[in-house]
């Protein structure tokens, strides 16, 4: 039987020629992350183990960028406690924050993940490093101090959905709409303990930007990973990144697929998860009247340089609508750069916008426009559980930057087609 | 043996223990705002033993471990769900929280019913209503982890 992408590295990675869904195996590690909530429970565990070294100094990343900068004293000890630890070991991608970002933005920038690799990592948007054709997946604290210790994870073999894309975007749509159509359609549990792997021509037409956007969200699926064949875009972005050698993998001609979907990208329109789960998707024009309070444009999922482009492209000589608040967070140090030199954060700041410092700050309602009581956001990011932004009363609506941008012009939901 | 507390489908990780509490890591900190979203009155009512008993994609959301360690120190002995989200199952296993899947007894049991589960063979008994279902039993991989009390023995064992 043949294998799928993802189990070819698998079985790469556990030095077996190949291997069966369900089976467990113990892998080769390429990179361990953790972030200032996960890495403190992972050193307390690593150092309860008896560990004294990491495996490999410069496969261990830890990034602070949760409630970074500092939001309170208790933060503030957390984050010196991986700081000392990550001095102590030498690790060699720890992240202080005038060069830090979001961590899935980052590592991918920073050139720590090529095609190929086998990343965990102590969150569950790690799955978003598929897009570069590696298999990366969240793990819990423990596995991170198990892997920091002896570079491995165990594993048990996942299954496959297999998702054939072809066609070119209309206007206005880009990779999160894709993804907020396929949880719609498969659900949140849709690809329990699954691989969903993308495949068929029309990959080409999705950028970088908007794969990354599409794996970070395998997990709001239910997935284990999600992940993209490695074309000449991916090689470009390598190259662009990185110096580490990547290798390409390509799922066999007979690879068995769970099920199959085909996705023909011309005719998705802008998606909007409503609360309180991502599965809870309407297509823009089945949205109605929805009042808004905050507008969140940012995150792991649209953080990135295209994102805060086509937030730009709407806002630009437009105008906030008073009473909204709109907070814009770039993910990392670079694209925030980049915004500025591309006159991006002019146009933000003339609309009516704030700009937030690269942080996950708002997204899990950690600092930085937290939400109050019966208020409603729209936000780009890839969460609307109860409570997730604030208030356990407050509602969190998913889109694209594009529709968020619109909305926080119309003061409702809206896409950029309904603006004047 | 203890009480079950009783959700519905995909309880994830924000409302098990929401984010503006995750400045700590202290277990006992963590174990007082457990479930606060979903239930506010579980912390005052939750006894050592207790058990939670929900449907499908239980856990899913975060890899929070933060969400199994509130869990375990609010004195819950076990999660018995339809399903579990796949971060969640193995940072349950990870830590020594020991889960169920089991349909049956995730549809029959009510919020209150007073129930045992039978660690080894997965069998799960409601007392309240004189019934019996069965677990899924644990892969043997699963095993070798919980035999050496969590990952973190199991490693310490071979890492020597
Ligand atoms: S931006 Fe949001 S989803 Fe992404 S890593 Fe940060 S908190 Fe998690």
């Amino acid at each position: 039987m043949g294998m799928t992408m993802t189990q070819k590295i698998l079985a790469k990675h556990a030095g077996v020629e190949s291997v069966t869904p369900g089976q467990f195996i113990e892998v080769e590690l390429d990179m361990v992350l953790g972030n200032d909530i996960t890495a403190p429970v992972a050193i307390k565990e690593f150092e309860k183990m008896g560990a004294t070294d990491v495996f490999d100094k410069s496969k261990v990343s830890i990034v602070p960028d949760h409630f970074t900068p500092n939001k309170d004293i208790k933060t503030a000890q957390q984050c010196k406690f991986i700081r000392d630890f990550s001095m102590a070991k030498g690790i060699e991608n720890y992240f202080e924050i005038g060069e830090v970002g979001i961590e899935h933005a980052l590592l991918p920038e920073k050139g720590l993940v090529v095609a190929g690799d086998v990343v965990i990592g102590a969150d569950s948007h790690t799955c978003t490093y598929g897009a570069l054709g590696a298999f990366s997946t969240g793990v819990g604290s423990t596995d991170m101090a198990a892997g920091m210790a002896t570079g491995k994870a165990w594993f048990k073999v996942p299954s496959a959905i297999k998702f054939n894309v072809t066609g070119s975007f209309q206007k206005w749509v880009s990779g999160k709409d894709v993804i907020l159509h396929i949880i719609g359609m498969i659900g949140v549990d849709g690809a329990l303990y699954k691989s969903m792997e993308f495949s068929g021509e029309g990959i080409k037409n999705l950028s970088m930007d908007d794969r990354f956007t599409i794996a970070n969200m395998a997990i709001e699926a239910g997935a284990k990973n999600g992940i993209f064949p490695v074309d000449e875009q991916t090689v470009e972005y390598i190259r662009e990144h990185s110096k580490r050698e990547y290798v390409a993998y390509e799922a066999d001609g007979d690879a068995e697929y769970d099920e199959v979907y085909d996705i023909d990208l011309s005719s998705i329109r802008p998606t909007v998860a409503f609360p309180h789960l991502p599965e809870n998707t309407r297509t823009i024009d089945e949205v109605g009247d929805i009042t808004i309070d905050q507008v969140v444009i940012g995150s792991c999922t649209n953080g990135r340089i295209s994102d805060l482009r086509a937030a730009a492209e709407v806002l630009k000589g437009r105008k906030v609508k008073k009473g909204v608040r709109v907070i814009i967070f770039p993910a990392t140090q670079s694209i925030y750069l980049q915004a500025m030199k591309e006159g991006l954060m002019e146009i933000f700041i003339n609309a009516g916008a704030i700009i937030s410092p690269p942080t996950c700050g708002p997204c899990l309602g950690g600092h930085m426009g937290v939400l109050a009581e019966g208020e409603r956001c729209v936000a780009t990011t890839n969460r609307n559980f109860v409570g997730r932004m604030g208030h356990v009363e407050s509602e969190v609506y998913l889109a694209s930057p594009a529709v968020a941008a619109a909305s926080a012009v119309a003061g409702k939901i809206a896409g950029p087609e309904d603006l004047e | 043996m203890g009480k079950a507390f009783k959700y519905g489908d995909n309880v994830d990780t924000d409302v098990i223990i929401p984010a503006r509490h995750l400045n700590t890591s202290e277990p006992s900190e963590l174990a007082k705002f457990c479930m606060e979203d979903i239930d506010k009155d579980f912390v005052k009512n939750v006894k050592s033993g207790d058990v939670i008993v929900a449907g499908e994609n239980f856990g899913c959301g975060s890899s929070r471990e933060h969400a199994p360690i509130a869990i375990k120190a609010s004195g819950v002995c076990c999660v018995i769900a339809s399903s579990f989200a796949r971060i969640f199952y193995r940072n349950s296993f990870n830590i020594g929280l020991p889960i169920f899947e089991s349909k049956e007894a995730s549809s029959a049991i009510q919020m209150g019913d007073e129930v045992s589960v039978d660690f080894e063979t997965g069998e799960i008994t409601n007392i309240t209503r004189g019934e019996k279902y069965k677990a899924q039993p644990l892969p043997e991989f699963m095993r070798a982890i919980i035999d050496a009390d969590g990952l973190i023995n199991y490693i310490k064992k071979n890492i020597k």
